[in-house]
């Protein structure tokens, strides 16, 4: 029988095994090109990984990044965008947080201030958190300095389009990483890219739904009225602009926060009538925590943070409990100091409390427990809370802020290399990775695989799904590489030279 | 700042015995109310230093004690500032009862001057610069070792 596989595709024998020797890739017909490193995901993981790597003297033909995004920030600025954060808004980010600068200096603070003129924001900066709120930067300033960066380094010429299909361990040492470029770019439906070291940056394997929501887009085929905040999603606040209507918000999160200071705002701005019930599964009343050691701020059902973590979290005291303890006692802390909250900021208090005195915003206690539709063509939200009451809530939309990250095998290429690559998950279900975040099981001769971002959470490091948390991986994997002389190290010298190259605009 | 002990304790001791010593340099020759040779107040400046520097390590840890009543476990930048007052007074209080070792005679304007200038240039410095030195500083919650 004629093999009917267009030309250079996977043979079943390469589909099959675990371990690929050259001949094989060659006898399938992929072509093959060597690189000695390729990061896969090409989004903020694998931008501040190069941005590191050139910063300590790689060449960018060392380099490649596999992905199908033009830019680095570009699902970052997607997501951002329909969950509510145009690019003037302030994110949920520290100062000194800023993925197109590896030193953190000056900090977006002092960035903005000196572009925009403004002492505010240097008094801000200086007496945060206590006499105000947390510096944040705008979304928009951290896409104009990424774009900077990116032409510095010359990301453009490292980027490789295409769909990363898997990553195999090579016979001998290193790996294969299969890449399926966009139709037509090349002639084979694959190739493969000889490497001795992985980068995997894939992002969050995906975006899951509330089961009782998911259940009624399916039933009903509706996909209008039930909405997700990380989708399009932009008709709702259309319809509640045109006409008075009753929106449930479901979520206790940034995202959370975001959409009602939408609905909110649009009330001000354009007279909407809207009646927003917000439903909170877990309602938190004041301050929580195992002692005054320990004890995070919360009220009118939201645990307040600055953060997605506690601010030490990401380099400081907690870094270093979290790195100390042993698998159990790091579940442990991060029971206490994870979970979902919101910053505490001065103009979204004012507006909930004003909601709540108005009469048109409603926090609640409640678990949905199904979801169904009116005759009328609403929605119905039957709920029971804690104290045992039973609710119905009908309402004209639902719009899902609670953000559930689907599982490391839900991602193609995570599953892959489980299934073939030796990776394991830890207790929380993602990568296991050692300190320098190399997925452990997954080293080949002297070929590493490392791993960064969400995909590798419930290790050593609590605070990987952030700026700081992809350049604190960034910085360790480049000392990892340095350490097997695949780059220079980031002493003082190297670091203050490349710094002064960084703040006048030279290439690196 | 989000230092862990070891961090508070280890950037005291650099940030003093670098910035500390050079903004003390450059400071003395135009100290107001000293009088004698310009080495008798370099010595007397430099032992000022020290034992700033001796007292700031027992500073750090009623520091590190107040901060494990934050959640976030974070030190602000103001208090930074701030805490020059408290430790300048206690300091003053020592010198001005003669209980630093070889020190005597120092005016106040002399003290805080020399304390203010050293003050502000190394909370600058653990403020921004000392990040491009060492990329990995706030990393590590101040660790410089």
């Amino acid at each position: 029988m004629p093999d009917a596989r267009p030309l250079g595709d996977l043979s079943p024998e390469l589909l099959g095994s675990s371990v690929w020797p050259d001949r094989a890739v060659l006898e399938a017909g992929i072509p093959v090109y060597d690189v000695p490193l390729v990061s896969v995901g090409g989004g903020l993981g694998s931008f501040t990984l190069v941005d590191a790597l050139r910063i300590q003297g790689a060449p960018a033909s060392s380099l490649r990044v596999l992905s199908n995004l033009d830019t680095p920030w570009q699902t970052w600025a997607y997501l951002s965008r329909v969950s509510q954060l145009p690019p003037r808004e302030r994110i949920r980010s520290d100062a000194g947080a800023r993925p197109d600068n590896i030193w953190g200096f000056p900090s977006y603070a002092l960035h903005e201030a000196w572009r925009d003129r403004s002492p505010r924001l240097l008094f801000q900066v200086l007496t945060e958190p206590v006499l105000t709120d947390f510096f944040s930067p705008r979304a928009e300033t951290v896409f104009a300095t990424l774009e900077r960066e990116a032409a510095r380094i010359s990301y453009a010429a490292m980027l490789a389009k295409g769909q990363v299909r898997m990553v195999r361990r090579r016979a001998g040492d290193g790996y294969f990483t299969i890449l399926t470029p966009p139709a037509g770019a090349t002639p084979t439906k694959r190739i493969a890219i000889r490497s001795r070291f992985v980068h995997l940056a894939v992002g969050y394997p995906g975006l899951r739904f509330l089961p009782d929501l998911q259940e009624f887009r399916e039933t009903h085929n509706d996909y209008h009225r039930v909405v997700n905040a990380y989708e399009p999603h932009e008709h709702v606040y259309e319809f509640l602009k045109s006409r008075p209507g009753v929106v449930v918000v479901r979520g206790a999160g940034i995202v959370a926060s975001r959409v009602l200071h939408r609905l909110m705002d649009d009330r001000e701005r354009y007279g909407s009538q809207t009646q927003i019930v917000h439903m909170f599964r877990t309602f938190v009343s004041g301050a929580h925590g195992p002692g005054p050691w320990m004890r995070r701020r919360g009220g009118d059902g939201w645990a307040y943070q600055a953060f997605t973590l506690p601010k030490s979290a990401f380099g400081g005291q907690l870094k270093a409990r979290i790195r100390r303890a042993d698998g159990a006692g790091r579940a442990e802390l991060m029971k206490v100091i994870g979970g979902t909250t919101t910053p505490r900021l001065r103009p979204w208090q004012a507006q909930m409390r004003a909601g709540r005195e108005g009469g048109w915003y409603h926090p609640v206690q409640a678990v949905v427990d199904r979801v169904e539709p009116t005759p009328d063509g609403r929605l119905a939200s039957l709920t029971s809370s804690d104290d045992g009451t039973r609710a119905r809530h009908v309402s004209d939309f639902v719009i899902d802020c609670t953000g559930l990250e689907a599982g490391v095998p839900e991602h193609r290429v995570l599953a892959d290399l489980l299934e073939h690559g030796g990776a394991r998950r830890n207790g929380a279900g993602r990568l296991m990775v050692g300190e320098n975040f190399a997925v452990t099981g997954t080293e080949n001769g002297d070929g590493v695989l490392y791993a960064s971002g969400a995909a590798t959470a419930g290790n050593h490091f609590p605070a990987v799904d952030s700026f700081l948390g992809l350049q604190t991986a960034a910085l360790d994997i480049a000392a990892d590489l340095a350490g097997r002389g695949f780059c220079a190290r980031l002493g003082p010298l190297r670091s203050t030279g490349q710094w002064l190259r960084w703040a006048s605009g030279r290439p690196v | 700042m989000i230092p862990t002990l070891a961090g508070r304790l280890q950037t005291r001791v650099l940030v003093l015995a670098t910035v500390g010593v050079l903004l003390t340099a450059v400071i003395v020759p135009v100290l107001p109310g000293t009088a004698g040779p310009l080495s008798g107040t370099y010595r007397t400046a430099y032992l000022i230093l020290l034992a700033v520097a001796v007292a700031g390590l027992g500073w750090e840890l009623l520091y590190h004690l107040l901060m494990q009543f934050r959640w976030d476990k974070d030190w602000p930048t103001l208090f930074g500032l701030v805490t020059v007052v408290p430790e300048g007074l206690l300091m003053w209080f020592l010198l001005d009862a003669g209980l630093v070792p070889r020190v005597h005679g120092v005016a106040l304007s002399t003290y805080a001057t020399m304390l203010g200038f050293v003050w502000i240039g190394q909370w600058l410095f653990v403020n921004g610069p000392i990040r491009v030195v060492l990329v990995q500083w706030r990393l590590r919650g101040g660790r410089v070792l």
